[in-house]
């Protein structure tokens, strides 16, 4: 094969598998501009006419918004808790020698093993003890607790390679361990720190067991929550459920967009330390 | 080991009297303490504690209301390997995992390979095929039902278009886990051609090159040095897929429920329906905790047998071996 056919073949690979990628996204934004009898008798084409009202029906209505801004809020208090909290734990297990340091350290490492199902249904109702339905802290705080281990693993794994002179230096200059940590291991880790916290606000934006089992008050529904409503509230509008689901992207998209350097480089070297 | 103790007690030439060093040592263990405080008691109260409590309430028939009190042994555990339904769960977990072992990675695998050559574009690609990876399993499910869905979607549009008939495909029992699975790959192959794709670009191009420029063929340099030097990452991705599909939940509720008839239900599924729906907590407490056993028992044997050989860390390993 000379190296032009070469190219086109792996170009038209790329562009079929791209194609079933787009498509079926293509479909919905479409979708969105029919009304259901364009859909019925015109289902891959062009809409004819655009029918915007789906789309600014959602967006004029204060349901849309108010999910995005709760799961933006519980995606952000996530991220918080659980790189403070795993930058803290990372810094000793990185930094310091004590007993049963490896033995904490496997513990923690373990819970990558935990799948999240396990624990849902003693975690109802562990929640409903302490009053944490329909509060958002009861699903900050445990989606903070199962992301520490991949969390902590990451960021021990880059304070590790911070050289030790840098921390006798700052000892010598009279820094304590926490001043070390705070006024210097973490700025020097902002990379890491970057990435930990892409990953933990993707996993918690797109988190749908647990804001479904804790919050039965509409007002605190996260978007995936509201996209399973919302459809089966309107399954028989398919052309307004598929205009939610397109603006339910955006967010999303956009995210990916912009931090997907962090998102690619924390999975691949995350997963492979 | 990287270890740093602070220079004071790392150079014990001149002896020191006894208290300063006690001293020393008890204010690194309050820092240790108080820097170990938070992650642990959210590991502890939140991840640790449920799992206890999912064992201890196995063994019990409870509603989930007041204490479990009618202890029943391990009668929820013979009643779900007596179910046809957790039966076919089990079962079912080994299909998925079965066809994404045999189409979803080697797909993924040969596509990190074409997007490992000079292309121009190929970032675009790259951009493109991970992009399902972010959008949640309910927004994807939620899409497909529609483009699946009869007389307005595309796939019936596609399938009139051609001839045939292909809307029913999530509500037919024969072909809903093929639909099932054919959707868990449209999200997640991107995820595991961006792992390959690392796992390459750490392999030293130098390599395949002289086994070409010595008479080997593309092919055989891929079999025969690449693949293998890409084993780790591989062993990796098998191992996240093998635990995904354990706990599958969002896409199967969202899509089809767990039908028709259980046709498409997962382990989760099932124990959300019971715990959550007919409050049989006990019952389905134990089948959160055959999920956690299954998964457990998996990452150990998979430690031990399968990456035992990866020097470098893989997901497992990595705690335990320094």
């Amino acid at each position: 094969m000379t190296t032009s056919t070469r190219r086109l073949t792996l170009h038209l690979v790329s562009i079929v598998i791209g194609a079933l990628i787009v498509v079926p996204v293509l479909f919905g934004v479409l979708g969105g501009f029919k009304d259901n009898g364009q859909l019925a008798t015109n289902p891959l084409g062009l809409p004819d006419p655009w029918v915007t009202g789906n789309y600014t029906g959602i967006l004029g209505d204060g349901v849309f918004w108010r999910q995005l801004a709760n799961s933006t809020l519980i995606a952000v208090a996530t991220a918080l808790v659980v790189v403070g909290a795993s930058a803290m734990a990372a810094f000793v297990f990185a930094r310091f020698a004590f007993r049963g340091r490896e033995a904490l350290f496997t513990l923690f490492a373990a819970g990558l093993m935990f799948p999240f199902a396990v624990a849902i249904l003693p975690l109802f109702v562990l929640l409903r003890t302490m009053g944490l339905l329909d509060n958002p802290l009861g699903v900050i705080l445990p989606q903070a607790a199962f992301g520490l281990p991949v969390t902590i693993i990451i960021l021990r794994q880059f304070f590790r390679t911070i050289p030790a002179e840098v921390e006798e230096a700052a000892t010598l200059d009279g820094c304590n361990p926490a001043g070390f940590f705070w006024r210097i291991l973490l700025p020097m880790a902002r990379p890491a720190l970057a990435t930990v916290s892409v990953l933990a606000v993707v996993t918690s934006w797109n988190n749908f067991m647990l804001p479904l089992v804790v919050f039965t008050d509409q007002n605190w529904w996260t978007l995936p929550v509201g996209v399973q409503a919302f459809q089966g509230q309107y399954s028989d509008d398919t052309a307004r459920v598929l205009a939610y689901v397109v603006i339910s992207m955006v967010p999303a998209l956009g995210f990916y967009a912009v931090a997907e350097r962090q998102l690619v480089g924390g999975l691949a070297g995350g997963v492979k330390g | 080991m990287l270890t740093t103790t602070p220079p004071v007690a790392a150079v014990p030439a001149v002896p020191r009297p006894r208290g300063r060093r006690a001293r020393l040592r008890r204010g690194r263990l309050a820092t240790v303490a108080v820097f170990l405080a938070p992650a642990l008691a959210l590991f502890l109260l939140l991840v640790v504690a449920p799992i206890l409590v999912a064992g201890y309430a196995s063994a019990y028939k409870w509603n989930g209301f007041g204490l479990p009190e009618n202890f029943v042994g391990l009668d929820n555990f013979t009643r779900a390997f007596g179910d046809p339904t957790f039966r076919g769960d089990l079962w079912r977990a080994l299909v998925l995992i079965g066809l994404s072992l045999v189409v979803q990675l080697p797909v993924a695998l040969a596509l990190a390979m074409l997007l490992n050559q000079p292309l121009k574009g190929r970032g675009v690609y790259r951009l493109i095929f991970f992009a399902p990876y972010v959008l949640s399993e309910v927004t994807t499910a939620v899409l497909f039902t529609l483009v699946f869905s009869p007389n307005r979607g595309l796939g019936d549009g596609l399938a009139r278009w051609l001839g045939a008939d292909a809307g029913t495909i999530f509500a037919d029992p024969d072909t809903v886990l093929f639909a099932l699975f054919l959707v868990i790959s449209w999200k997640y192959f991107g995820f595991h051609m961006v792992l390959y794709l690392a796992g390459r670009q750490n392999i030293p191009r130098e390599l395949s090159e002289a086994a070409i420029t010595d008479g080997a063929s593309a092919w055989q340099a891929f079999r025969h040095i690449t693949l293998p030097l890409l084993g780790p990452t591989i062993r990796v991705s098998v191992f996240l897929s093998v635990i995904g599909t354990v706990q599958l939940f969002d896409m199967v509720w969202v899509l089809t429920g767990g039908g028709p008839i259980h046709a498409s239900e997962t382990m989760a599924v099932t124990m959300y329906q019971y715990g959550f729906r007919r409050f049989e907590v006990g019952y389905a407490s134990a089948i959160s905790i055959i999920m956690f056993v299954l998964s457990f028992a998996f990452a150990l044997f998979y430690q031990r047998v399968v990456m035992r050989r990866d020097t470098e860390g893989a997901i497992t390993t990595r705690g335990v071996q320094r």
